[in-house]
């Protein structure tokens, strides 16, 4: 079993209303709302996946994608 | 049960009424004129796997027999007056989202507390018009423990064919006085099964859909069709929508699938009209001293009959229209101001020849009281 | 936990979203989190049943693909009590405002509880009737600021956690939006549990409530909730008993529920024992 990675922030831009939760809390700023108000993420490598941001969006529109540390992309 | 004779309150005819219809489901809540619907189910459903619950209140009992007639089971709530009151908004509900239900009045003299131990057939208009909203209803009576049997298994029918409340209009000398009734043998009476919905396992079920025949099967919950029940106006899958087309058609549906069925859904009793010149135009406990007077007063000569309304709503204006046409003068007898008569004169050729013969001191009308203004409409003098 | 891969579209009715809640409503982060407590529970939608009343929060019952009971302003626990006893196998979970469920469906609310009826019910607290355009609740509390309280409320709240308890629910917890996690796992709790659950959770208005009031924005909203509250019995109660207690405070499973007690009344009256 390899150790979980980050694969990528999947943004769903129609739901994201940019209340910014997801911004405010996230423990390493990895993200940030864009000129269009929706959240992006601009430090992904930063990224610990603790997936606060996920469970704290209220518009169900942050996923957060990990894979096994040794799987292809 | 088989073909026994009982003698019975109103109140436990409806009770064997529901029973013989296959009620499943009652929810209530005690108030006189009512309690002993309520009391006789909590010991009859339990025997047969039936569900009964006493509500914290007439609202809740309302909504709880909705919920349970969405999973399929035929239901029922019994009240009076100020408990009817509290019943209007989740039976708009129910209209809205076409629940089928049954709910009896078992009336009693108003406004608020009024007259709580004593006869009125005040609800007339409140039946029809109680909940906010343009909407349709159907609303039964009867004025002897035999009909009050046959019309609350007729209450339970309209309800799963229309999918929609059905009232059951009573009233306090019906609900008390004792009678003898004849239970039927199972089959005897038409009962009327839900209709359910023949579409499959993955297929897109439109709950609001109506078929070519106004009707719309259901599907229980519980069962594999996930679909939206609101009081909201709603598309074809019960889903809100504020669209004017979706409003507006929707609106036509629940008011045309009992209006334009108002011959499938009547019911009435005729007592010597074919001759008559004077009609007394009656329902519930008044009937009975109406078809009393006119026996009396065709024994002596006099050419009087008797039209029973046993369907109030939707209001039969054709059959009224129809049947008073050769009368000299109509008589609406009934215990309240005049809210049937104002129907009787719309539907009459001859408005002015409709006349009152009321009683509202919480007094059951006698043949005497009738008799009274019939011969001052004679011009026989008191 | 943090770890856990959900896909809570697998309950949702996508097609209406995005969702009509504000930027930053708390409902929505309370419709994730019931969400994916259904996922970890396996729960099976066909024999799930969600009923609300109306407001803000009753919208909920639209966008999960359970059977949805969308129904009168206070009314849901009335309409859930219904569903349940005609079939009891069915989960019921009924998401409520704070006006929905303890103003108009106030009574429904403590008689549901004293029943010890087997559903979940989850009061999405925030403290306002957003709907309406943000006048008070019996939430809102002394001395705050809304619509129909210009010069601040003079009305108390209710303390739902109490009331719960008093009123005989079998199981009562209350978290709050911040607490995500902790949110799943009350909801989970709440929904395994046999017998009347309420979860109480705070959730942000800043359209309303949070711009009245001054609260600041929602994520300040939110971390409000992780200041203003501590873990039931936490030492720091001591010193700022202001502060409000989170958890788990009452999980009773001895309790009868009315369900399964109906069943024994069935089986009484069919030996004719009436």
């Amino acid at each position: 079993m390899g150790k979980l990675k980050l694969k990528e922030h999947l943004i769903n831009r129609d739901w994201c209303k940019g209340c910014g939760i997801c911004v405010h809390f996230c423990p390493k700023q990895v993200l940030e709302l864009d000129d269009k108000e929706k959240v992006i993420a601009v430090r992904k490598e930063d990224c610990i996946r603790c997936k606060l941001c996920e469970l704290r969006c209220p518009d169900l529109a942050i996923e957060i994608i990990t894979q096994k540390e040794d799987e292809d992309e | 049960m088989n073909n026994k004779i009982k003698f019975v309150q109103g109140n436990e005819a409806c009770v064997e009424g529901a029973l013989y219809a296959g009620v499943d489901f009652f929810a209530g809540y005690p108030i006189t004129p009512s309690t002993e619907i309520a009391e006789l189910l909590s010991k009859e459903l339990p025997k047969r796997k039936g569900k009964f619950i006493q509500m914290e209140d007439e609202i809740a009992s309302m909504a709880a027999i909705i919920g349970a007639s969405l999973t399929g089971n035929k239901v029922m709530t019994a009240t009076s007056g100020p408990g009817f009151s509290l019943k209007q908004e989740a039976l708009g509900y129910a209209c809205m989202a076409e629940i089928p239900c049954v709910i009896v009045n078992v009336q009693r003299g108003g406004p608020s507390t009024g007259n709580p131990t004593h006869v009125s057939q005040g609800d007339v208009n409140q039946a029809r018009w109680g909940t906010h909203g343009d909407h349709s209803i159907i609303a039964l009576t009867a004025s002897n423990h035999q009909d009050v049997f046959e019309m609350t298994v007729e209450a339970f029918n309209l309800a799963e064919t229309y999918r929609t409340p059905v009232i059951l209009l009573f009233d306090e000398v019906i609900g008390h006085m004792r009678e003898k009734i004849q239970i039927p043998e199972e089959g005897e009476l038409p009962v009327v099964q839900r209709l359910r919905t023949f579409v499959q396992k993955g297929v897109d079920y439109h709950p609001y859909l109506p078929r070519e025949d106004g009707r719309l099967p259901m599907s229980d919950f519980g069962s594999e069709h996930r679909y939206n029940v609101t009081g909201l106006f709603h598309d074809m899958w019960g889903f809100p929508s504020n669209n004017p087309k979706v409003v507006r058609e929707l609106l036509h549906h629940l008011v045309d699938k009992i209006e334009n069925n108002v011959d499938q859904i009547t019911r009435h009793k005729e007592y010597w009209l074919d001759d008559a010149e004077y009609i007394l135009v009656s329902y519930g406990s008044s009937a009975r001293s109406a078809i009393h007077l006119a026996k009396n007063r065709r024994e002596r000569g006099n050419k009087i009959g008797v039209l029973e309304l046993q369907t109030i709503w939707p209001f039969p204006k054709e059959l009224i229209r129809e049947k008073c046409a050769g009368a000299r003068a109509v008589i609406v007898v009934e215990m309240n101001m005049g809210q049937v008569l104002q129907q009787v004169k719309c539907a009459v050729d001859d408005p002015a020849s409709v006349f009152l013969a009321n009683r509202i001191d919480g007094e059951l009308i006698t043949p005497t009281n009738i008799k009274t203004l019939l011969r001052v409409i004679q011009g026989k003098g008191v | 936990m943090a770890n856990k891969k959900y896909n809570v579209k697998n309950y949702l009715r996508e097609r209406f979203f995005p969702h009509i809640w504000c930027p930053g409503c708390g409902h929505g982060i309370v419709l994730g989190s019931l969400l994916r407590a259904v996922e970890e529970l396996e729960l099976d939608p066909t024999n799930t049943v969600m009923t609300s009343g109306i407001g803000c929060s009753a919208r909920i019952s639209g966008y999960v693909n359970f059977h949805s009971l969308h129904t009168i302003h206070g009314r849901a626990l009335a309409f859930a009590t219904g569903v349940k006893l005609a079939k009891p196998k069915l989960n019921l979970i009924v998401p409520m405002g704070d006006g929905d469920a303890l103003a108009i469906g106030g009574n429904h609310f403590i008689h549901a509880a004293r029943r010890n009826i087997d559903i979940t019910a989850i009061v999405m607290n925030n403290k306002i009737y957003g709907m309406t355009g943000g006048q008070f609740s019996p939430l809102t509390g002394y001395g705050q600021k809304a619509t129909t309280a210009p010069y601040s409320t003079i009305d108390n709240e209710f303390d739902v956690v109490k009331l719960s308890k008093a009123a005989g629910a079998s199981f009562v917890a209350r978290s709050t939006t911040f607490h995500a996690t902790e949110s799943i796992d009350f909801i989970k709790r709440a929904i395994s549990h046999k017998g009347f659950s309420v979860v109480e959770i705070f959730s942000q208005c800043p359209t309303h409530y949070g711009r009245k009031n001054k609260k600041g924005d929602a994520a300040n909203m939110m971390e409000n909730y992780k200041n203003s509250t501590v873990p039931i019995g936490s030492k720091k109660l001591e010193k700022d008993p202001s502060l409000i207690e989170r958890g788990v405070f009452v999980d009773n499973d001895q309790a009868p529920e009315y369900c399964d007690e109906y069943e024994k009344i069935i089986q009484v009256a069919s030996k004719g024992r009436a």
